[in-house]
Parts: C-alpha cells; sequence; structure tokens
C-alpha cells in the first residue's frame, strides 16, 4: 500500500494527489487528517503523475499535509444475512451499537450488469394491500416500481405501508380460512426490506425506523442512513451498498428482497454537485450528461435471475422538484423505471390516504402479472375500464365549472359520479387499511355498476355477465362466485 | 467480436495507458488509425480508437474500466470494428459489439464479468451448404454462391464479400461444413467461405437505392390505415416514457410481414429485453408460421451495459441488416431507443471535452443520425437481387419535449412519424398513436398496393375517416366550452361516429389473441361498418329521428368488438345489416 502526502489541490468534494505508481480507476482511497480522523474517497480520474479523489465524507479538515492512501482495490460491501436488522451509516459503519459485523464476502459495491439472457421476467404479482396499486398499477417480483412525488406529500407513509403488508399471494392459497390472521405472521412469504436513505431529515429517518421496529419489521431489514447533514458525497456509495447488499441476500441466500431508496433526488443533486467540482460539460439544468447512465446502473440491479431463488424488488421515492414530471430526475427515472406510482397534491388536499393519481401512473409488467391463475381474470379488464371510465371523467369536471352539472347528459353525470366515487372509495382507503386482491377488484365492480354494461367495452362480455352487479344488494355474492369457479 | 482474430491477436503496435476516466481512456506510443480495435489493460478490454492527437490516442472502452491503471497496455489489432456475418445470426441475441449473450452467460455467469471475448457466429457449427453454382461459373462480388437453411424460416444465401474481385469457380463444395471451411475456390486463388467481416460504420456496397411501393404491412390499425410505412422506409416513434414506445415496437417486430426483424434494445430495461427473449421463441411469425425468432435477430444493450457499446449496437444492427438485404430479402429493424444512443455520443463526447452543440450533444449529431438512417432503404443489390430495410427508430425525448434536438433531427430525416401521446396512454387508449400530429409521406407511394390488394376505394374512405376525425378535434374544442348537448344533432352525431373510430378502429388491444393483429382487409372492413352506421344514421337524422334514439340503438355498441372477433366477415355482415333494421324502422 503507497502513501503519500503530495497533495495539490482541494477543491470542494476533490482532492487531487500528486502520484508516483498508476492507481486503477474507481480504486477505494483512505485519506488521515493531520487530526488523526481517516475519511474515504474514490478515484474518479487516474493519470500518470496525478489521480482525482472523491472524498466521501467531505473535504473539512483536510490540508496539503494530509496523508493519502491507496487500497489498491474497488470499494467493497462486506455481506452477511447478520446484517439483518441492522442500522447502518451511509457508508456501511453500524450505528446501532450492534456488535462488530463478521463479513461472508465482501462485494464490490458497483456490481456487474444482469445478462439480460440469465434474466427472469418478473410476473409474479405481488399483493401491497393498496388498492391504487394492486388494483390498477400492479406491483410483481422483480420490478422498479418508483414513488413520484413532491415535498409536503405522504410518500413516506405509502412507501412504509407497501414494505409493511407486501405479501405473496401464494402464501393464502394455502390456507384459506385463517387467510387474514395468517398473512401477517406468514414469515416465507414476507419481503426482506432494505432501506437507503440518502439525504433525508433526521425526522423523517426516525420516522421510518419507529414504524420498523413497531411492527417488528426491522428484524428482516438492512437500514443504511445517510442524513441531510451527513457529507452529500456519501450519497454516492449509500444506494450501491444498500443494492449490494440486496443482490447478496436475493441472489445468493434467497430471499425476496424489497429495496426503498429515498431520496432519489438528493442522490442525483450530489452527483451534480461532482460534476460540477470536476467542471465537467453539464447537461440538462446542470445535472451530468451521463446521469441516465449513472441511474440506470442502479435501478437495473432490481429484477430475477433464471434459477436463483430470491429476487430484487424497488421502490425508489423521489420528490418532483416543482411538482414538474419533466424535470430530469423524474423523467431519466421515468425512462429506466417500470413504470410510476404518481402522488398528487389536489387529492392530498382532498384527504385521499393515498393520494395515487392513478391516470399518470402506470406500471409496465402489470400485463404479465395478473389475470387468472395470478389475480383474477377479470383484473386486466376491469383495471383498463376504470382507467378509461376515470378519466372520461376527470375530463368533463373541467367542463363542469364552465357549464355546470345540469348541463350535462345523463350518461355524462354517471361518469361524473363514477369519478368522485373512484377517488373516495377505491383510491381512499388509509394506511393501516390492508385490502387483498379480490377486495380490491369487487370495490372496482361496485363502482362499475353504476355505468351501464354497454358502456363496458374494455370488458370481455363473459366476465360482465359473471361479475357486472345486478343489483346493488347482489354485490356480495360476487367474491364467492370466483373461488368456487374453476 | 471474432474469437479467430482474438485468440491469434496480430499486434500491430503497442502502447501505454495515459489516463483513464469512464469509458474514455488516452494511451500514448501506440500507432493506430482512427476506429481501430485495441485491447486495454492487463485484462484486455476491448476498446475503439476515435481520437489521435499528436502522440496521445483516445479509446472508447466497451466495457467498465474500473480498476484499469496507468500505464498498463494497450494493444491494437489494426483492424476496424467488425462483425462476423454467416449462418447463425438469426435466432440469436447480441450485445452491442456482437457478443452472443448465451455464450457470455455459460462462461461466466448471471453477471456481465469483462474482458471475455465471444465470437458473433459459431465457429464450430456446421451447416449443409448447397452450392447454386459449378465449376467454370464467372461470379462477382455479391453474387450468391449457395443456399444454408440457417432456421426453420430463413434461407441462407452464401455470397461472394463485396470486396471480392470476383473471378471463375475452380472448386465448389457440397455438405456439411462449418463457417470457417472453404466453400467456393476462385481462380484468383480466393477462398470464400461461410462467414464474412464486415466494419460496422462502413454502409455495404448497393447497386442503387430505389423509391419504395408496397407497404410494411404491420397490422396496426393505425399504422397501416392511417400512416402506413413502406418497406424500405423510414419511421420515428417519439413519446414520453409510458406512453407505449417499447409496446409499439414490440409489435412491429412481432406482425410486420418482414422476412427477417433486426431488434436493437439500446440502452433500456433488462426486464424488457427478457420479454423479448422469453416470448419470441414461442411466438408465431404471421407469415411462415414458425417461430418469431426464426426470422429475428436480437441486439440488446441494456442501459447499465457499457455506455461505448450502446454507441456502437445501432451500427451493429445495421450492418446486420444489410447483410439480409444482400440477400435479397426485406429486413425491419427497430432501435429502442435512439435517444440513448445520442446520449452515448453526448457522454463520450463530453469526456472528450469537445465544443457541445445544441443540449450537449455533439455537433455531429445530426450527421449520425442522418447516416444511420440512410441505410435504411428499398435497394437493388450487387448482386440484381431487391432487398429492403425498413429503419423504425423509437425516440425519447426529455419530458416529452418534441422540439429537443435527437426528436428535431430525427424528423428531418424519417418520412413516417408516429407521434406517440402520454395523454391517450392515460386513458388507456392504445396504441397512443396521436392522429392528428402523426404523419405518414409514403401514403400516395402506397396507395396504389392498398387499391390493389385489398379495396379500390381504400384511399376515399382511408380520407373519410380522416375527416370525420378532423372535424371531432374541432369540435371537442367547442364541447370543452358548451358541453355535447349545446351542439346542433347533425354534430353530435359525427361526434359519436368519431368516437367509435377511435374506440373500435384507432384502439386495438396487444394483449388480445385476435385483436392484436389486424389484416389490412379487417382493417377496411371495420371502416366500411363504422361508415354504414354513418350513412344510416345521418338518413335516418334527415328522415327527422332525433338523435338520441339514432345514438342509442343497441347495435351500435357491437362496433367496438369487431377487433376481437376471429370471424370478422361474418359479424360485421351481421352487424351491418342490424344498424340498418334498426335504423330503418325508427322511420
Amino acid at each position: 500500500m503507497k502513501e503519500y502526502q503530495t497533495i495539490t489541490e482541494i477543491s470542494g468534494p476533490l482532492v487531487f494527489v500528486e502520484i508516483d505508481e498508476p492507481v486503477g480507476y474507481d480504486e477505494i482511497v483512505e485519506i488521515e487528517t493531520p487530526g488523526g480522523e481517516v475519511k474515504r474517497g474514490q478515484v474518479l480520474e487516474s493519470q500518470s503523475g496525478i489521480a482525482a479523489i472523491q472524498v466521501f465524507e467531505g473535504t473539512t479538515g483536510i490540508d496539503r499535509k494530509a496523508s493519502v492512501r491507496f487500497l489498491g482495490e474497488t470499494m467493497k460491501m462486506p455481506v452477511t444475512e447478520d446484517l439483518l436488522g441492522r442500522v447502518l451509516d451511509g457508508s456501511g459503519e453500524p450505528i446501532d451499537g450492534g456488535p462488530e459485523i463478521v463479513p461472508e464476502e465482501r462485494q464490490d459495491i458497483v456490481g456487474a450488469a444482469i445478462n439480460p439472457y440469465a434474466r427472469e421476467y418478473p410476473e409474479e404479482f405481488i399483493q401491497t394491500g393498496v388498492s391504487a396499486v394492486d388494483g390498477m398499477n400492479t406491483l410483481v417480483r422483480g420490478q422498479k416500481l418508483p414513488i413520484f412525488s413532491a415535498s409536503g406529500l405522504p410518500h413516506n407513509d405509502l412507501a412504509l405501508q407497501i414494505a409493511r403488508q407486501a405479501t405473496m399471494p401464494e402464501a393464502e392459497t394455502d390456507d384459506d380460512s385463517t387467510e387474514e390472521e395468517a398473512t401477517d405472521e406468514e414469515e416465507g412469504s414476507e419481503f426482506a426490506v432494505i432501506f437507503g436513505a440518502m439525504g433525508i431529515t433526521a425526522e423523517e429517518a426516525n420516522e421510518f425506523i419507529d414504524d420498523f421496529e413497531r411492527t417488528g419489521a426491522l428484524e428482516r431489514s438492512v437500514v443504511f442512513m445517510n442524513l441531510a447533514d451527513d457529507p452529500s458525497v456519501e450519497r454516492q456509495v449509500t444506494p450501491r451498498l444498500a443494492l449490494t447488499t440486496a443482490e447478496y441476500l436475493a441472489f445468493e441466500k434467497g430471499y425476496h428482497v424489497l429495496v426503498i431508496l429515498t431520496d432519489m433526488t438528493n442522490y442525483c443533486e450530489a452527483l451534480r454537485e461532482i460534476g460540477a467540482a470536476r467542471e465537467e460539460v453539464p447537461g440538462r439544468r446542470g445535472y451530468p450528461g451521463y446521469m441516465y447512465t449513472d441511474l440506470a446502473q442502479l435501478y437495473e440491479r432490481a429484477g430475477r435471475i433464471k434459477g436463483r431463488e430470491g429476487s430484487v424488488t424497488q421502490i425508489p421515492i423521489l420528490t418532483m422538484p416543482g411538482d414538474d414530471d419533466t424535470h430530469p430526475i423524474p423523467d431519466l427515472t421515468g425512462y429506466i423505471t417500470e413504470g410510476q406510482i404518481m402522488m398528487d397534491r389536489e387529492l392530498n388536499s382532498q384527504g385521499i390516504e393515498p393520494p395515487v393519481n392513478v391516470l399518470p401512473s402506470l406500471s409496465r409488467l402489470m400485463d404479465d402479472g395478473i389475470g387468472e391463475g395470478l389475480t383474477r381474470e377479470d383484473h386486466a379488464d376491469v383495471s383498463d375500464q376504470m382507467y378509461a371510465a376515470y378519466a372520461e371523467g376527470e375530463d368533463l369536471r373541467d367542463l363542469v365549472n364552465i357549464v355546470g352539472r345540469e348541463a350535462l347528459s345523463e350518461r355524462d353525470n354517471k361518469f361524473l359520479d363514477f369519478a368522485d366515487r373512484f377517488e373516495n372509495e377505491f383510491v381512499q382507503q388509509g394506511y393501516q387499511n390492508n385490502r387483498d386482491i379480490g377486495e380490491t377488484l369487487d370495490i372496482g365492480w361496485e363502482l362499475l355498476g353504476m355505468l351501464p354494461k354497454t358502456e363496458l367495452n374494455r370488458i370481455d362480455e363473459e366476465l360482465i355477465e359473471k361479475y357486472y352487479p345486478e343489483d346493488e344488494s347482489e354485490t356480495s355474492e360476487e367474491a364467492v362466485g370466483v373461488e368456487a369457479d374453476d | 467480436m471474432s474469437q479467430a482474430t482474438q485468440t491469434d491477436i496480430d499486434v500491430v503496435s503497442e502502447g501505454r495507458i495515459e489516463s483513464v476516466s469512464g469509458p474514455v481512456v488516452t494511451a500514448t506510443d501506440l500507432d493506430a488509425r482512427m476506429n481501430d480495435v485495441v485491447y486495454v489493460g492487463q485484462e484486455g478490454l476491448m476498446g475503439e480508437v476515435i481520437e489521435i492527437e499528436g502522440n496521445v490516442t483516445t479509446i472508447q472502452v466497451y466495457e467498465e474500466t474500473s480498476g484499469i491503471s496507468p500505464g498498463g497496455p494497450v494493444k491494437n489489432t489494426g483492424e476496424p470494428l467488425s462483425v462476423d456475418l454467416g449462418p447463425g445470426m438469426l435466432d440469436t441475441i447480441y450485445d452491442g459489439v456482437q457478443r452472443p449473450l448465451d455464450v457470455l452467460e455459460s462462461r461466466m455467469g448471471a453477471f456481465l464479468d469483462r474482458g471475455v471475448d465471444a465470437p458473433g457466429i459459431d465457429l464450430e457449427e456446421t451447416w449443409e451448404f448447397t452450392p447454386e453454382v459449378t465449376e467454370g461459373d464467372v461470379v462477382e462480388a455479391g453474387d450468391i454462391l449457395g443456399i444454408v437453411p440457417e432456421t426453420k424460416s430463413v434461407d441462407h444465401k452464401v455470397m461472394v464479400p463485396p470486396d471480392s474481385e470476383g473471378g471463375e469457380v475452380t472448386a465448389v463444395e457440397s455438405g456439411e461444413f462449418d463457417v470457417t471451411e472453404t466453400v467456393v475456390e476462385l481462380d484468383s486463388g480466393e477462398e470464400i467461405a461461410m462467414r464474412q467481416e464486415w466494419p460496422v460504420r462502413q454502409a455495404r456496397p448497393t447497386e442503387n437505392k430505389r423509391s419504395p411501393d408496397r407497404p410494411l404491412v404491420t397490422g396496426q390499425r393505425v399504422q397501416d390505415g392511417l400512416f402506413p410505412l413502406a418497406k424500405g422506409g423510414t419511421a420515428a416513434i417519439p413519446g414520453p416514457f409510458g406512453s407505449g414506445k417499447t409496446v409499439t415496437q414490440q409489435s412491429l417486430a412481432k406482425f410486420s410481414d418482414a422476412d427477417i426483424v433486426v431488434y436493437i434494445g439500446c440502452g433500456e430495461r433488462g426486464n424488457e429485453m427478457t420479454e423479448v427473449i422469453d416470448d419470441f421463441p414461442d411466438l408465431p411469425d404471421p407469415q411462415t408460421g414458425n417461430a418469431l425468432m426464426a426470422r429475428t435477430c436480437l441486439i440488446a444493450n441494456t442501459s447499465n451495459m457499457p455506455v461505448a457499446a450502446r454507441e456502437s449496437c445501432v451500427y451493429t444492427g445495421i450492418t446486420i441488416a444489410e447483410f439480409y438485404r444482400d440477400m435479397g430479402y426485406d429486413v425491419a429493424l427497430m432501435a429502442d431507443s435512439t435517444s440513448r444512443w445520442a446520449e452515448a455520443m453526448r457522454e463520450i463526447s463530453s469526456r472528450l471535452e469537445e465544443m457541445p452543440g445544441e443540449e450537449g450533444y455533439p455537433a455531429y449529431l445530426a450527421a449520425r443520425l442522418a447516416q444511420f438512417y440512410e441505410r435504411a432503404g428499398l435497394f437493388e443489390n450487387i448482386n440484381g437481387t431487391e432487398g429492403s430495410i425498413s429503419a423504425v427508430g423509437a425516440v425519447s425525448p426529455p419530458g416529452g419535449d418534441f422540439s429537443e434536438p435527437v426528436t428535431q433531427n430525427t424528423l428531418r430525416i424519417v418520412k413516417t412519424f408516429w407521434a406517440l401521446d402520454a395523454d391517450l396512454a392515460e386513458r388507456r387508449h392504445f396504441p397512443s398513436i396521436n392522429w392528428t400530429e402523426s404523419y405518414s409521406l409514403y401514403k400516395d407511394q402506397l396507395d396504389p398496393w392498398f387499391v390493389e390488394n385489398v379495396a379500390e376505394d381504400w384511399p376515399e374512405v382511408r380520407q373519410w375517416a380522416v375527416d370525420v376525425l378532423d372535424e371531432e378535434s374541432e369540435l371537442q374544442e367547442i364541447v370543452q366550452l358548451v358541453g355535447k348537448d349545446a351542439l346542433p344533432d347533425d354534430q353530435q352525431l359525427t361526434l359519436e361516429v368519431a368516437r367509435y373510430l377511435r374506440e373500435g378502429f384507432l384502439q386495438q388491444n396487444a394483449f388480445h389473441d385476435v385483436d392484436q393483429f389486424s389484416p389490412p382487409e379487417k382493417s377496411y372492413l371495420i371502416w366500411q361498418a363504422i361508415k354504414t352506421f354513418n350513412d344510416e344514421a345521418f338518413a335516418a337524422l334527415e328522415a327527422g329521428v332525433p338523435v338520441e334514439e339514432i345514438t342509442a340503438i343497441d347495435a351500435a355498441p357491437r362496433l367496438n368488438r369487431i377487433g376481437t372477433q376471429e370471424d370478422y366477415e361474418a359479424y360485421v355482415e351481421e352487424l351491418q345489416g342490424d344498424i340498418e333494421d334498426q335504423l330503418r324502422e325508427k322511420y
């Protein structure tokens, strides 16, 4: 290991060191300040004679006499199953006062790309118990489905609800009678949760930890905490540590892992900060041109691999600056992820919990994860029809503002009512309420029952016959009908 | 790239790494030409020379550069970046530099490692070669020498390489050979095998380019009906995320009546490529009934794979497409997405510290896009056959803003524009191709084909449908202000007809077994059925029937279900009868 005391320049998060032996790109560096503090960093650019280093913990306290050690390897994450239940800081050091972590393996945090040929296509339904997600934007195992939110919206509550409730439906078919009680205890069907926090406030962090502790979820979680007052450059490594741990648990230990990363906006800000410090040519809004590639290297680490037990499902959370979904961060994210869940300010002020606007939301992997044998035969058609009907009702609302309800036809009024009830009964459910998929779809049919059969042009005629509530009072029978069938 | 050149690399010259920054490496003392392929570092990572300045050579590296350090060796092969061409390319999935992903998986497991090389076509597999020439024949560059059954659907044609001098055939073999064995010898001493190489950045030669006159039938009503693409044409599909670009591209790959499909997943999602890999071997090709994979070559460079290989993958794809075109096939090439390709150019360019053009894209963006699309077309090949490449590029404009450089530069070149619309996608109107913004400049060229093969009044019926939809979008503006009921009866009726055109004709369910593919004949009948309703309804209105009664007839909603009917001819006939009966009895 070569040690230098040849720092030539310190600028923002970067340190430039004169070297006489070549160092590798991405190699890990330790910098010891005269005060004895050890900071870690990574080689960003390597030329013969000089190396540029980004320092994770910030450059405060580093002077030109600080000694720089090149460790001769790229950054590794010590991984072991014992990590479950632990709280670590943003660079992977335990901060929960627990015992030292004895790693089973040390894995490169950059992570290699999964060969598309080796991937298994995700098509196993995850029941989150949230109607707006399960019914309209179904999540499947191995998917990456971000929550697009904005400041002041309860994205954390939704993320927590999903982390708490997410189960595999197989667990329920095992014992039909006591399914309600069983799902909560069913260990096998639950996810290991990896929580990667980047630049969130201590208060938000406490909210998550408290909830994890209260529900006992902490035992099956690994928490990485980079808080708002932690060095921003460290945010570069936090998600990579989290995903490396997730990959290890999933692909080597067979866990189904749910990774929650929050807040990706802070991650991108850190990326921009380093880009600016390196005087790179900026892309849109000052973010580096390689941000798409960089984000892809995180998001694409979700998935399933043929012949391996586990899976990595990602729910990244990002806050859209100015509620603008064309901002580079949500925009590039949307191009990589398999859909998005959109939080809506207006629904939030109406008190809808969760305030998910299903129209701009999307789950790209939904079509293959639902239907007969997976969820229910009518799922695809019902969700399509509700989308179309809600969109129509939503359009009519603008008109009502101008001409009033009386000026509209009976048909239009039905669609308006549908849109209102859709928000107040289907989307609205509360953060503690866990609905199974059958219940979600039954509520859907109840609402569709407001519309005449001839308007249900997205639904197969046979399914209309089977599920359409002929009379308001008969709706309760539908659920029974399904199980008897087939 | 080719194993043959890798195992016994002819090192033309060797240099030293000077600096490393992401995918860009500079080397000193390397004697190289532009676009030479080099191997970088101890690991031997493949790269390409992209800039030479004095003693310093700049290289873009096609693999992750973590841990590569200055001082390491750089070896120049002296060869430009090339692909292996020969039987075995169909039913295969490659990365951006033509390494078969299945071979990579078997060599290094589920994750992509570095420094592993694999030939583009299997060098050991043998193929049944049936000659089409005999000794004494005189052949020229490009001529077909023999046939190899490559897959159930496709006969591979072994050709004289385009850079050959040609000559008299002195020996011809017949039977099982691997791709490197000589099957034909010429009097010039040239030995021709099934495998040839071609530099990807150079178009393969052709005799001349012609004006396309046949449609690429896609089975999508909105595309075939309103905005057709020609065989040999170019099209762009721009749209914001979530608007259905990939589904549209995949529908084209599945249902278009091309002989060969080259599908380039350029910087897109890994799971999407997996879906294609999983689905295509099981789906039947609508032309032949064989598996779709039998006519498909996939190139997958997902967004997390090295960015330089993303830059090269479109060239790899189009070169493979040209090779099949030379055999006389109609090739359809999809690139999803060209924006990622442009971004890869931008990333490399910014690492080179080039002066940026618009939005940080390099100044040569327009030129590169034009060069790529110009390699598509209907061609007379040098061997006298006729082949075509239809190129369809998805564009992913940031924020859905079509005024950005990649969309704008693409629109200047392509002749068919399928504009995807997020609003339509939100209300689950798929394919979400916006009918007021999209256009096709091939319409007039292709009308004779539709008139001859589908229906004599195809152009007129289409124009009728376009007019109704145009009128609807004008009326919608008024409806937004005053409500539908304030409109006069005839305009209300027009809105109703337009609704059936939207829901029954334009919308198509890609996941419904029957509806997903609509032959032009069926599309035409749907038009006809809606037109029958239109004509009968207006006649009834004329005769004094109130508009509410006309629109309420129970036969009308069945117009939206023609798409899902297998026996659509009988269904339409019955439906037309019912519409007539139900409307006529009202007056």
